[in-house]
């Protein structure tokens, strides 16, 4: 069957055809035929990508628990390292919404890319690839590399694509998340010599001690939160983003930052449950912070991608807040409600966000600045694309019927159920994502056109119009109908909410 | 056995030849080099023996570790060549000295009794020394030769000074005599033997350049003309190697309570210092002798362990790091020109815009060494991280990984200046189109083995289990 290898199709195809882009090259200029045919075949690797996960979707079936897809091969012996892959019902939207964005942000890139076009496209097509494999990785040391291997093309496109600070923001980025990963290599090698492999699933399944649990906890807490972000490690983040070519930023906000809580939700809650009720406490306040102070951060910004950052860093806040509510409720009431809610949560971020990071690069590659206040009045002349960014920045602020109310909403009823004041400090953010968010629309859109650039703007053009639209479309879709997406997960989450109510001791 | 004399015979021959016409005399050594490997390959050994009176031993450790060098050497000569001809260096003595280098290494992996490892030891040294020393009107080179002999006598005295002390307690001179003897009278595990256990110590620190015994390596990388730099750093590693698996462990195995203290000491320095103060520099060879320092602290580590497991890390370690470590320095000799020697950090500048293929070499032997996933310097240090963790040592494992961050930021900093800036130079870097190949294979290797390793764990985990 085809559908058996399909998981290798998704993560190969992007790499090799980025591998090919890289063979061919460019001839250093972003104007000729062969610079146009290289950002052709980009696009057409990523559609082929996404068609084939399409086939993913269709052949998934909801009602079944566990991994899907399975591949395994035996990889290092020495090691008893398996190239082994799978998806459930956590990993699968994941993974669909990599494929949705990297053609999105390739159409984005068209025309603003002018230096090394084909070496642009293929660090995203290879960063594509090894997103997937994140995603599809059920083998501890299969998942470290796809985890790690991903840092170098991300670290070449702000290096090399980014603004003034580039090498600045990409260190940082780069040397942040390698520290915090490299503890989490220490706690796989500690568990492959409890179990003789680097299988998940015996991970899971093996006798931890607690104090074996607590470090564990910590050494993927580090690994994890540098990637989420969350306070206080969340500084590498502005810096990342602000620097970064709008494609960059938006794979960043997307696509990478769910691959923290995807970890909590893959590697801490299920292979260390004892440690993470431990810890529980300690994570509900983190985000409880995150949601409130950066919140308040996000409120003060100048720079319109600055203000994104902050405010993804908020609102990832409520991912892992959702996650670690679940030893705060009684275990009748529904306790998968906060993880489905984190799980909604990520997807639609990853949406809304990375349609907010488009919305600045259309704005940025008419005017080359990000400063606020440089804006004002933009509605007057980009009616068309006025409209777009006021429905991402309603969504944004979690407005009903758009796909930022939906996980937003079942995180704040899931913390209410654990406890009035994180349900009153969570819910917060309705008023201050809105602030923010609708502050900054106010001073960029509206009011009088405040400079002459502003009013020589033209609207978007068609490529533009279609990226948005699209994704317009598809926050309608998850906030009026989240019913697709949440049953696809239903069944995980309930196996995953029994095997972490059990003690590993 | 006999390829020794082999080797002597095609080296015998070069130097009627050389005046003529040089590179013939490339061609000859290299010829030497390819008859060398095949020998090796054929007699290959199916049990471990002992020749020439116990001071000669032939099993698989000695076998790969010899065709690691052969290989490394004969890739060494390669990248010279065009070099050494723009820089009217083209003179014979290279391939010669490299070639009687190698004679000295091959004694030292095959070694059985001390006598015969400092016999290797001092062959090889002195080549080296000849070979620093090789452009002899360039006054750096002359003072980094002098300083390595200098620093090198002492070494070696210590290392004579050591083995006398080991001869005195146990009465012997061959390994599995002196492991015997201790066995049979565990008596002689005690002060007067572990004085002379320090002094080798000493000696075989000061061979692979582990702090505190390091101040010679990186005066000598950044003096000595590329290519030599790049013979130094490649094959004598493993030679290194050899010494400490014959000595430490093939001899003095039963003290390694003792050694593996001094040995922890030495490891952790260089891992520390090598990695802290390669940030702070400008040349690039003289930040690959920093670099070089704390791969050796790896190194070490995985020999401190003293499980099968560890000593089969330490060899994918030196074996791995070797060919990186020839990759990037082959690149450093194709950055330079007749008259101008790329040495800076900052030569690296533009080259994405220069020679897109060679920057991207270049970026995987960096991020290799960086070890960073999926190139074969992550696998490496994994072995060797999961070797110290099985014998409960997680602080030490804590330490490396922190230790690997750090490294990370200066080999970042070449890719920065390789990917993020611009040069006014927009050369494109001139290259024959075998050093050509055989550069990208050496640096697509690092991904390959990263990719596929298995093979070559298998072989070191089989090799070290004899």
């Amino acid at each position: 069957m085809l559908t058996n290898y399909l998981l290798s199709f998704l993560i190969w195809l992007p790499v090799v055809g980025g591998l090919a882009l890289l063979a061919i090259g460019d001839d250093g200029d972003a104007e000729s035929s062969q610079a146009g045919l290289m950002r052709k075949a980009a696009l057409a690797f990523t559609i082929l990508t996404f068609l084939a996960s399409i086939g993913l979707y269709l052949a998934f079936d909801n009602a079944e628990p566990g991994m899907q897809f399975v591949e395994r091969v035996l990889w290092i012996e020495t090691f008893n390292v398996w190239y082994y892959l799978g998806v459930d019902g956590i990993s699968a939207p994941l993974i669909l919404l990599t494929t949705f964005i990297t053609p999105l942000v390739v159409i984005a890139g068209w025309d603003s890319i002018k230096s090394r076009p084909a070496q642009y496209f293929a660090a995203f097509l290879i960063l594509e690839g090894l997103m997937i494999g994140v995603f599809s990785a059920l083998d501890g040391l299969l998942f470290y590399v796809f985890w790690e291997a991903m840092l170098i093309p991300m670290f070449l496109i702000i290096g090399v694509w980014g603004g003034e600070r580039r090498v600045y923001a990409t260190l940082k980025f780069f040397l942040y998340t390698f520290l915090g990963s490299v503890l989490m290599l220490v706690a796989f090698i500690y568990l492959y010599l409890q179990t003789g492999g680097f299988n998940l699933f015996s991970f899971m399944n093996v006798p931890i001690g607690m104090t074996a649990q607590k470090l564990i906890f910590l050494a993927f807490l580090v690994a994890f939160a540098v990637k989420v972000p969350m306070w206080p490690v969340h500084t590498w983040l502005p810096d990342a983003h602000v620097e970064a070519p709008t494609g960059g930023s938006v794979i960043l906000a997307a696509i990478m930052l769910k691959m923290g809580g995807y970890g909590f939700v893959r590697l801490s809650l299920p292979i260390v449950p004892d440690g993470s009720a431990y810890f529980s406490g300690l994570m509900i306040a983190l985000s409880l912070i995150a949601i409130v102070y950066i919140g308040f951060v996000a409120l003060m910004q100048k720079d319109m991608k600055k203000l994104i950052a902050y405010s993804s860093i908020a609102h990832m806040g409520f991912v892992t807040l959702g996650m670690f509510l679940l030893w705060w409720i009684a275990a009748d009431t529904g306790a998968g409600l906060g993880m489905t809610g984190a799980m909604v949560q990520m997807i639609s971020h990853g949406l809304i966000s990375g349609a907010m990071f488009l919305c600045v690069g259309v704005l940025y590659d008419r005017m080359h600045s990000r400063r606020i206040a440089d804006y004002g009045g933009v509605a007057n002349t980009m009616p068309v694309f006025a409209s777009f960014m006021v429905l991402f920045a309603m969504a944004n602020a979690g407005l009903p019927g758009t796909s930022g109310f939906v996980g937003e909403f079942m995180v704040i009823i899931a913390s209410f159920k654990a406890n009035f004041w994180f349900a009153f400090l969570a819910a917060t953010t309705l008023v201050l994502g809105a602030a923010y968010t609708l502050w900054m629309v106010k001073r960029v859109l509206y009011g009088e056109v405040a400079n002459s650039n502003v009013a020589e703007l033209k609207d978007l053009n068609s490529r533009e119009f279609i990226v948005l639209a699209i994704l317009a479309a598809s926050v309608l879709l998850v906030g009026l109908w989240p019913a697709p997406l949440v049953d696809m997960m239903n069944t995980t989450i309930e196996q995953l909410m029994q095997q972490v109510g059990q003690s590993k001791l | 056995m006999t390829l020794l004399g082999l080797i002597c015979a095609v080296m015998i021959a070069d130097l009627f030849i050389e005046n003529e016409n040089r590179i013939v005399t490339f061609w000859l050594s290299m010829a030497s080099l390819v008859i060398t490997a095949v020998v090796l390959y054929a007699t290959a050994p199916e049990v471990r023996t002992v020749v020439f009176y116990g001071a000669y031993v032939s099993d698989p450790l000695s076998q790969v570790l010899k065709l690691g060098a052969v290989v490394l050497v004969g890739v060494s000569f390669l990248y010279a060549r065009d070099y050494l001809r723009a820089n009217d260096l083209h003179k014979g003595e290279y391939y010669l000295l490299g070639l009687f280098g190698l004679l000295g290494m091959m004694i030292m992996m095959s070694a059985n009794s001390l006598l015969t490892m400092y016999l290797g030891l001092e062959t090889l040294a002195l080549s080296m020394y000849a070979l620093v020393a090789i452009d002899r009107h360039n006054v750096t080179s002359a003072e980094s030769a002098m300083k390595y002999f200098v620093l090198g006598a002492i070494a070696s005295g210590a290392l004579l000074y050591g083995i006398s002390w080991v001869y005195g307690v146990t009465g012997s001179l061959q390994f599995h005599e002196i492991a015997a003897a201790l066995d049979a009278n565990p008596g002689l595990n005690s002060l007067p033997l572990w004085f002379g256990l320090a002094f080798l110590i000493v000696g075989i620190a000061f061979k692979f350049g582990a702090v505190p015994f390091h101040m010679w390596l990186p005066d000598v990388y950044q003096g000595a003309r590329t290519p030599v730099t790049l013979y130094l750093a490649t094959a004598p590693k493993l030679a290194a190697l050899a010494l400490l698996f014959r000595v430490l462990v093939d001899g003095l195995g039963s003290l390694h309570d003792t050694w593996s203290t001094m040995i922890m000491f030495v490891a952790v320095l260089s891992i520390l210092v090598g990695n802290v103060i390669a940030i702070a520099q400008t040349n690039i060879k003289r930040m690959l002798g920093y670099s070089t320092i704390a791969h050796v602290g790896f190194i070490l580590l995985a020999v401190y362990t003293g499980t099968d497991a560890g000593y089969a890390s330490a060899l994918f370690y030196a074996l791995t790091y070797v060919v990186a470590a020839a990759g990037a320095f082959g690149i450093v000799i194709l950055l330079s020109r007749r008259g101008y020697d790329a040495e800076l950090l900052s030569d690296f500048k533009g080259l994405n815009t220069r020679s897109p293929w060679f920057a991207l070499m270049m970026l995987f032997l960096m991020f290799s060494m960086a070890g960073v996933p999926p190139f074969v310097g992550f696998l490496s240090k994994l072995y060797v991280i999961s070797a110290v963790l099985e014998i409960g040592g997680t602080g030490l494992a804590i330490m490396m990984v922190l230790a690997s961050v750090i490294g990370a930021y200066y080999y970042l900093r070449v890719i920065w200046y390789m990917y993020f800036e611009e040069n006014e130079d927009k050369a494109v870097l001139q290259a024959n189109t075998d050093t050509r190949v055989v550069l990208s294979l050496n640096s697509l290797a690092v991904l390959a083995l990263g990719i596929v390793p298995g093979w070559l764990l298998a072989l070191c985990v089989q090799v070290v289990g004899w």
